[in-house]
């Protein structure tokens, strides 16, 4: 079972884009901790040549190619926070 | 006129205003004083839409007064979780992150009810992003449960649950990923249905775990679920996932009850922690059912121990991908002082996230992380292969299984939150349905200590109609879901 510290709460955040307290941190190491060692029970189970699950709606899930009216770009653009000249509007990115 | 309206059932209702022997427009103000006397104990909702519903009642009256038919659901108030986009009103998803988000859509779902003549009266309260069992992970306010008010009303469409309890609505609309229709459906005293996965459109609903989702109708008949399911479910384009079979008129197939149907109860799985009364409501229920011409059999499945595990797995993993979409940048809030990208994004998460929904994402980021996905998230997923065999081969010797839809009723505020694995355990019965896809249905079949008790019944992949039916016939023997609580 792989030990999560708070090095690994670090790393996960990270790609997460979750920015943590240290208080934060911390608590979810030891609660992930305990979370992962009990989920750990199914690796006594012997899944050997046992598929994913994939779930059937009887569907093939394609349908006709024809072209439909989506969302305008302004109705799309509406509930942003930040927006200019059908543009998100964000902090600089390059220095 | 309009006393003892709100103590109808959606089906009542809809005969009345059929008639016209009361409005559209009598029926929604009375709700609504029935709201303005009791959410202010039970705060169900999260926003209310009285004048939206006022206009389209009196749109409906005199539709119907000239000479319009009147559809399925003419007239009947409801209640739409707060993950549901309606047009015209905010969607918050019970999150800070989306304060001030205004859907530029419509889930197809409310839609399809409302072209039924339903009329949305409010948003009702739910766990941040459907993340928890118990309605105390909202951003906004902790709803009560109706029977005891120092209680929880279960989670996370514990609003939707608790105004049908609480009689300000017939009828509501919740999602389902882990139980969160069936759950507070059982501890608040009423009925609801969680579809096949793939029987009704996911579109308009903001995505928790995309291959658990489900919504679905809570109600106190079972004939008003039967009713709202054939609205609700089918294909629907915007939804690739939603299935094209058709969909019965549920309601025209409830009279042949529960004769001959075989109910297969996994005994040694239900051992695991049930409280005692629980136990003996849900032995009571089964005699009922018997007695209404049902079979029990026993059944065995065995995989089920771990389904909580896998269930925790895959609904976090998924819920990192799917919350990944709000970053500050398209939707909601934002952290606004933060001086670059990668600071708004870890910023807007920070402040607009609650504890609960971090402690997800972080999971299920390190489920999927290089290194663990194929001991964790790969894992699950064929543990939920094996879960689906295990309900395949129990479904060769009965047509449904039941269990008590939790292992006990309805726990007191903050007794769970401090330890979250504990909070998990209390949707073991009702995870393993969304598992393997399948439909499942919660019936109150009496009281524990003056609190909900309440019967969970699966059925085959779009096989809703059994579970229906056998709803029908227990209701038709019992009086569980006439009992109201005292507010």
């Amino acid at each position: 079972m792989p030990r999560i510290g708070e090095d690994t709460v670090d790393s996960v955040a990270r790609l997460a884009r979750l920015s943590l307290s240290p208080g934060e941190r911390t608590r979810f190491a030891r609660e992930l901790e305990a979370i992962v060692a009990w989920a750990d029970s199914l690796q006594a189970l012997d899944t050997a040549g046992v598929p994913p699950l994939r779930l059937e709606t009887g569907d093939d899930g394609l349908r006709d190619d024809t072209a439909h009216a989506g969302l305008g770009r302004e109705q799309a653009m509406g509930p942003a926070p930040d927006h200019a000249e059908g543009l998100f509007r964000v902090p600089r990115i390059l220095p | 006129m309009t006393s003892g309206l709100t103590g109808l059932t959606a089906s009542a209702i809809r005969e009345r205003v059929a008639r016209r022997d009361v409005s559209a427009e009598e029926v929604v103000r009375a709700h609504l004083e029935r709201i303005a006397t009791v959410e202010p104990a039970v705060d169900a909702f999260l926003a209310l839409a009285a004048e939206r519903a006022l206009e389209r009642a009196r749109r409906l009256d005199r539709d119907l007064a000239g000479g319009a038919a009147a559809p399925a659901l003419a007239g009947v108030p409801i209640a739409v979780k707060d993950i549901l986009h309606v047009s015209g009103l905010a969607t918050t998803c019970g999150s800070r992150i989306l304060a001030g988000y205004h859907p530029a859509f419509e889930a197809t779902v409310v839609t399809r009810l409302e072209a039924a003549g339903a009329i949305v009266l409010g948003k009702a309260n739910m766990d941040e992003f459907a993340m928890g069992s118990s309605t105390e992970h909202s951003a906004f306010k902790a709803t009560r449960n109706p029977w005891d008010r120092e209680r929880v009303p279960g989670g996370s469409s514990g609003g939707s649950a608790a105004a049908v309890a609480a009689r300000m609505v017939p009828l509501a609309l919740g999602t389902d990923t882990g139980g969160s229709i069936r759950q507070p459906a059982a501890l608040c005293g009423v009925c609801g249905l969680k579809p096949t996965w793939g029987r009704a459109s996911r579109y308009g609903i903001v995505a928790f775990a995309s291959s658990l989702d489900q919504v679905g109708p809570l109600a106190r008949s079972v004939l008003d679920l039967a009713i709202a399911s054939s609205v609700l479910c089918g294909h629907d384009p915007a939804d690739a996932t939603s299935s094209s079979r058709p969909v019965p008129d549920f309601a025209s197939l409830l009279s042949r009850g529960a004769s001959g149907l075989r109910l297969g109860v996994p005994r040694r799985f239900i051992a695991y922690g049930v409280e005692t009364e629980t136990l003996a409501r849900f032995d009571e229920a089964l005699g009922a059912l018997q007695a209404a011409g049902a079979s029990v059999v026993d059944v065995e499945l065995k995989h089920l121990p771990h389904a909580i595990a896998a269930y925790y797995l895959v609904a976090t993993a998924e819920a990192s991908s799917n919350l990944a979409r709000f970053d500050g940048v398209r939707y909601g809030a934002r952290a606004e002082a933060a001086p670059d990208l990668r600071r708004l994004y870890g910023e807007t998460r920070d402040l607009g996230f609650g504890a609960e929904v971090k402690r997800r994402i972080l999971l299920g980021t390190f489920a999927l992380s290089s290194g663990y996905y194929d001991a964790y998230y790969l894992r699950a997923q064929k543990v939920r292969t094996l879960i689906r065999r295990d309900f395949e081969q129990a479904f060769e010797s009965c047509d449904a299984i039941a269990t008590p839809t939790t292992p006990a009723p309805a726990f007191g505020f903050g007794e769970k939150t401090e330890d979250p694995l504990q909070m998990y355990l209390a949707d073991i019965f009702t995870v393993p349905a969304n598992l393997a896809g399948l439909p499942g249905l919660s019936l109150p079949c009496g009281l524990a200590s003056g609190l909900p008790v309440g019967l969970q019944l699966v059925g085959r992949p779009f096989e809703e109609e059994t579970l229906l039916r056998l709803g029908a016939g227990f209701q038709l023997a019992t009086a569980h879901h006439e009992l109201a609580p005292r507010l």
